[in-house]
């Protein structure tokens, strides 16, 4: 098979110019994340008024300002909370998102009531969360649910739109006819699915997965109003940075210490599967 | 099966309730707390009369648009690049969808430092009046930062879907454009981009519909200063509505910030999806 991808100029010489100019342009990508770096491992005698004090190396690389934030945002314990709420936030999205779509998908274009249920779910994505969060948080105090299980399942619930949409999108381009198949052998619909439907949807489980991953783990807005009247104890990573934000004062070297240990975790997630992230958005877009 | 009843139970109660009981409280003058009294449509009435609220559609309906455009031409520009015959090819597409994995409040703090002590100290050191003071510091102009900042993290993800979208572009149409003599501007605005049209339609939407709810990086940059000139309305809400005594009318706003929403989802799709073409 000739494995040309589409889209692409076939040529056989490298397009040099272009290369170039996208490595001088990446400049503008690595320089926040190259000065973030440098300045937390400055001291604040290092950090002069001038654009040499944001960008110079350090005299030397020193730990003592990451191992102060550490213990200033209690960062084990806050990065605990978000790693929790992320990951099971993914697994329960994963399977609930996975299972509800096929009996949407496959019951749709046959009963009426699941061709509803499906246009309820994806018109839901039009409905900013601001709008929701007043009352929502009233009725989560209520249930005392504003804490990581209300959380988790709040992302659960908000990630129903979107990922019913992809589900059904992918699930359209795959033929009934291996399910039939499956149940002439004799198979119910619960074994139908996790032996033959679930394996074969791991493309959009991926996608699925590092979109709420993001999602979750980068998220400010439900855990500030969820977490606002609680005891602290559950809050996340970013809004750890928020609430210290007044603690690091005019240590912005402090500062820095701290947005670094609370970006390293996704970055070396992202190191590590930046294959499947992306062509998990990739997918995403194309089946979506 | 019996998943399904469950689930839209569940999200009914915790999705479609809210929305149905922040619609009653926009009837009220309820506070967030106590008894309240039923007014009508009152809160609706002095919405349109609320500085706060008008300047908060401003903003956010300004940053919207100028991010919205400058986000996907840069991003179609960067996608036919990454999508060129390049070395480091992979590399280079890790690097430019990096920024869309970091945290919007954290990047914002970061870019809030650039704002207000690197641009100055350029400026400074160029002797330019205009660039030595902080932006974020000037009413007229902070909104620019939040542009600046939250289009460097928008354009990685919107790259990365123009590319998905030239890549289902077949090679043969390209052939015989260039067969009839079809020069790259040309070929572009040709066949490149309606054919890409489905996927310019998604970007375009979600662009809009993400930068009318913007709240992370504003909370970090600007806070919704100075003078309120970057309050976004998101932030009205949570700022007012949570805290500021105004859950009834922040309520009523949040139903009206909804609609708006909606009609332009709406709007935009009708209009776009006129453009496309099918292969």
């Amino acid at each position: 098979m000739i494995n040309v991808k589409k889209g692409e100029v076939k040529t056989d010489k490298r397009n040099w110019p272009i290369t170039i100019m996208l490595m001088l342009t990446s400049i503008l990508i690595l320089i926040p994340i190259y000065m973030a770096v440098m300045i937390a491992f400055k001291q604040p005698s290092e950090m002069s008024n001038d654009i040499a004090g944001a960008f110079k190396f350090p005299s030397k690389f020193s730990f003592s300002n990451f191992i102060e934030a550490i213990q200033v945002t209690d960062f084990f314990h806050t990065a605990g909370n978000s790693l929790v709420i992320t990951i099971f936030s993914v697994i329960a999205v994963v399977l609930i998102s996975s299972m509800v779509s096929f009996a949407i998908a496959r019951n749709m274009e046959r009963k009426k009531i699941y061709k509803f249920f499906y246009l309820y779910f994806v018109s839901a994505m039009f409905v900013p969360f601001s709008m929701l969060m007043l009352p929502l948080v009233k009725q989560m105090a209520f249930l005392h649910l504003d804490n990581k299980i209300g959380i988790i399942f709040l992302y659960v619930i908000f990630n129903t739109p979107i990922n019913t949409l992809l589900y059904v999108g992918y699930l359209k381009n795959v033929p009934v006819s291996l399910e039939e198949a499956a149940y002439v052998d004799g198979a119910n619909t619960w074994t139908l699915f996790w032996k033959i439907i679930f394996p074969m949807m791991k493309p959009m489980h991926a996608t699925v997965a590092v979109l709420t991953a993001l999602a979750a783990w980068n998220d400010v807005l439900l855990p500030l109003v969820l977490l606002s009247g609680g005891d602290g104890k559950d809050i996340t990573l970013p809004l750890a940075q928020m609430m210290f934000q007044s603690q690091f004062g005019t240590n912005y070297n402090l500062a820095f210490a701290s947005y670094i240990l609370a970006l390293l975790p996704m970055l070396i997630f992202y190191l590590v599967a930046q294959k499947q992230v992306i062509n998990g958005v990739m997918n995403g877009a194309v089946k979506g | 099966m019996a998943m399904t009843l469950p689930m839209v139970m569940l999200f009914f109660c915790f999705h479609t309730l809210p929305l149905f009981s922040g619609f009653f409280y926009s009837l009220t003058n309820s506070k967030g707390f106590g008894d309240f009294d039923f007014i009508g449509l009152k809160n609706y009435i002095h919405l349109f009369s609320n500085t706060k609220v008008i300047n908060a559609y401003g903003f956010t309906f300004k940053f919207a648009i100028v991010t919205t455009i400058l986000v996907n031409i840069i991003s179609m520009i960067l996608a036919l690049a990454l999508n060129a015959k390049i070395k480091f090819k992979s590399a280079l597409r890790g690097l430019y969808f990096m920024p869309n994995i970091l945290g919007g409040l954290i990047v914002g703090y970061i870019f809030n430092f650039i704002f207000t002590f690197v641009i100055p100290a350029i400026g400074k050191s160029i002797t330019s009046g205009s660039l030595s003071t902080s932006i974020l510091g000037n009413p007229s102009i902070a909104w620019i930062g939040i542009v600046i900042c939250v289009a460097w993290q928008a354009i990685a993800f919107n790259t990365i879907i123009y590319i998905s979208g030239l890549q289902t572009i077949p090679q043969d149409v390209y052939e015989a454009s260039s067969i009839d003599g079809a020069g790259a501007w040309k070929t572009f605005w040709k066949i490149t981009f309606p054919l890409v049209a489905p996927f310019f339609t998604i970007n375009m939407i979600l662009c809009m519909r993400n930068f009318l709810m913007v709240f992370d990086q504003i909370m970090s940059l600007t806070g919704g200063g100075p003078a309120g000139s970057t309050t976004s309305i998101s932030m009205l809400i949570y700022k007012n509505g949570l805290t500021g005594n105004q859950f009834g009318f922040q309520s009523a706003n949040s139903v009206i910030y909804f609609l708006v929403i909606v009609v332009i989802s709406v709007f935009q799709m009708k209009v776009l999806n006129k453009r496309e073409v099918q292969l």
